[in-house]
């Protein structure tokens, strides 16, 4: 495919655990891979809990979340609109090649393991400079 | 030289433009990949993404809400 040589960037770090955000990251995300650029998401603290194992759709809703209440409804409506599953999202990710990234001093403060994670998606277990790294050449950097 | 169909009616943001993105992966250099939708934004946003990635657009139709793109690969 005729695509420049050195893909333009897109580095997000996703702190939030909440469902809602991590739709958020996903969808601009697998935006970015459709529209030709790379992407790269790190997962850190709250966000990292998302990649446990069946922990991928278990975030609450970042607002009106009413113990569980709120998402259940939001939930209802986004499969009445259709919306993708947080888990097709993430593999559509993967397949246009974007990267994961997990936070080690979040799996060292909450004691994870990589075997608690789903390590068919993470790419690279790292630190602050390989965040840094990643996002000194990107043209879009978000803290979701 | 194939022609490859996406159907991506009823599906919405951002399944179509990724579904796109997919199919163009997958096609071969001369491929016509086929995209038919019903996502308002997206019959916007496919051609932006043709056009970012370089490749050429050879049409886009409206009919009964339905529309179809032809992108070549």
């Amino acid at each position: 495919m005729a695509e420049p040589a050195v893909a333009e960037k897109a580095t997000i770090i996703l702190h939030s655990g909440d469902m809602d955000k991590l739709y958020s990251a996903l969808i601009v995300g697998n935006g970015a891979l459709a529209m030709g650029m790379e992407a790269t998401i790190f997962f850190t603290f709250w966000g990292l809990q998302r990649l446990r194992k069946g922990g991928l759709e278990k975030g609450p809703l970042s607002k009106m979340n009413l113990l569980g209440l709120g998402r259940w409804m939001i939930g209802r409506r986004m499969r009445q609109a259709n919306v993708a599953a947080l888990e097709k999202l993430v593999r559509d990710y993967k397949e246009l090649g974007g990267k994961i990234i997990a936070c080690e001093m979040t799996m060292e403060i909450m004691g994870i393991g990589k075997k608690d994670l789903r390590e068919d998606l993470i790419d690279q277990y790292g630190a602050v400079g390989t965040y840094i790294q990643e996002a000194r050449d990107s043209k879009i950097t978000l803290f979701i | 030289m194939a022609e490859i169909k996406i159907d991506v009616k009823g599906q919405t943001c951002p399944v179509p433009l990724v579904e796109t993105r997919k199919a163009l992966r997958r096609a071969a250099p001369g491929d016509i990949v086929v995209v038919e939708g019903t996502h308002s934004n997206s019959k916007e946003e496919i051609p932006m993404a043709v056009r970012a990635l370089k490749l050429e657009l050879l049409g886009i139709e409206e009919r009964d809400g339905v529309w179809t793109i032809r992108i070549r690969r």
